[in-house]
């Protein structure tokens, strides 16, 4: 059985993963990460967003050993002890979300967005940068104003 | 998924020796054999990933060519400017594909390995006319494209990079399917002043092919009016549940017409 090593959340682990292990399997199965979601076989809902070694990736669509040496940061890993990342809070505040199946993978590809593209965002490309991230609750309205207003926020010195 | 052993070869010798296996896949992005492996479309014995080879995503202009490494991921390519600059058609391609998680992990190399009928760089190879450099031989893109999900290479070939000739102008529209953001039509045209490309992804019933009509018409005048009177015969266009043949025929002439005004024509 392969060992996979790498850095989850600034924690060094060493998991036993199957060759065809995924990396979201890895993350919810044997780390026990479960805010990492799993909401389709198809790789088009992205409630299984992560960041690996800086990019948001689909963590349904690579495999566990290809995470080897890599750096991991999960939903668990954004907030700041018992205070939230600002796009968290702003999620919270903008009721981004109802019942919340997606907004793992929506925060996690937020705060990309930010790191990508500024913390100037404007509704367009943030419905076009949202491609790849599907809600079946709330018809995206708040969740674009919750990235608006986390992107600002993200500037005030919070890390990402 | 069905299991398989797992290789992660440090160059492309290695790896070559790993593929002359049966039932032994390559593995780059991932985005199109793992989906295909999770739903068992397809199983494998042996999976070999080539992201430990170094050096196949880099991005180069090379006098009046760009050379793109097969590894180098959508949102590379996008996002360089050395593409932007020699081939900015190029980079809004890849800009234009999937969502940016695909981006961030797909490859060129492993899209055109895989030649989906709708897919978007099988267009700009053939609208280039671009050679695809393996570790055993260069193919020109007019011989690679093998009709659905079929190409040129052999067991144990690896694309390494793709040559692009660099036109005097060039452009890419596509009309993507709203749900999969695949191609329904996309048409990729390309100005060398002795000859102009047309290359149509989406529409064909054996994949990307190419507009000569299309062709012989903008080079006698580099402009979208060249395109007047042109009927894309519906014999060999693909239909579907998304749209029948005469729809894409239809939408390949709107296409090309936007591509040719978009490239400046
Ligand atoms: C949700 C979603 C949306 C998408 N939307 C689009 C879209 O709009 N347009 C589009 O064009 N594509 C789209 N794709 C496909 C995407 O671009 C894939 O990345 C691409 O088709 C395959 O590249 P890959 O690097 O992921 O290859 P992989 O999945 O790793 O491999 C694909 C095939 O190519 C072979 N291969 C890979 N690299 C090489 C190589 N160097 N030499 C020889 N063989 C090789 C593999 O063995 C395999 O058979 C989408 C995919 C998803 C999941
Ligand atoms: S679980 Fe749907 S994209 Fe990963
Ligand atoms: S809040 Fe329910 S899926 Fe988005």
């Amino acid at each position: 059985m392969p060992t996979v090593t790498m850095t989850v959340n600034g924690r060094n682990v060493s998991v036993d993963v199957e060759p065809h292990t995924l990396l979201v399997q890895a993350l919810r199965e044997k780390l026990r990460l479960t805010g990492t979601h799993v909401g389709c076989d198809t790789s088009q809902c992205g409630a299984c967003v992560v960041h690996v070694n800086g990019r948001a990736i689909k963590s349904c669509t690579m495999l566990a050993v290809q995470a080897q040496g890599a750096d991991v940061i999960t939903i668990e890993g954004l907030a700041n002890g018992s205070k939230l990342h600002p796009m968290q809070e702003a999620f919270r505040d903008n009721h981004g979300l109802q019942c919340g199946f997606c907004t793992p993978g929506m925060i996690m590809s937020a705060v990309d967005i930010v790191k990508r593209k500024g913390n100037d965002l404007d509704e367009h490309t943030i419905r076009e940068e949202l491609e790849g991230n599907l809600c079946r609750c709330t018809g995206y309205h708040n969740i674009v104003k919750a990235i608006a207003a986390g992107a600002k926020a993200m500037k005030s010195g919070a890390r990402a | 998924m069905h299991t398989f052993a797992y290789h992660r070869p440090a160059n492309t010798r290695q790896a070559a020796a790993l593929l002359a296996k049966k039932e032994t896949k390559a593995l780059a992005g991932g985005q199109t054999l793992l989906p295909a492996l999770k739903l068992r479309l397809t199983s494998v014995d042996n999976v070999v990933d080539l992201g430990g080879i170094k050096g196949l995503d880099a991005i180069q202009a090379k006098g009046r060519n760009l050379v793109v490494g097969a590894m180098a991921r959508h949102a590379q390519v996008a996002t360089s400017p050395v593409v932007k600059k020699a081939l900015p058609a190029l980079a809004a391609l890849a800009e234009q594909i999937g969502d940016p998680h695909v981006r961030n992990a797909g490859t060129l190399g492993g899209s055109i390995a895989n030649n989906d009928p709708s897919a978007d760089y099988p267009a700009a190879c053939l609208g280039l006319g671009a050679t695809i450099v393996t570790n055993k031989r260069k193919i020109p893109a007019d011989r690679f494209f093998k009709g659905l999900f079929e190409t040129a290479l052999g067991r144990g070939e690896i694309i390494l990079q793709v040559v692009f000739p660099l036109p005097k102008c060039a452009a890419y529209m596509k009309f993507p399917n709203p749900a999969s953001r695949f191609a329904l039509v996309g048409v990729f045209v390309a100005d060398f002043g002795k000859e102009v490309r047309v290359a149509v992804t989406g529409a064909g019933e054996d994949g990307v092919f190419r507009a000569k009509d299309m062709e012989a018409a903008l080079k006698k005048k580099f402009t979208a009016a060249s395109l007047d009177g042109i009927k894309v015969p519906t014999r060999g266009i693909m239909s579907d549940i998304h749209a029948d043949a005469a729809y894409r025929a239809h939408l390949v002439g709107v296409m090309a017409k936007r591509a040719v005004a978009a490239a400046g024509g």
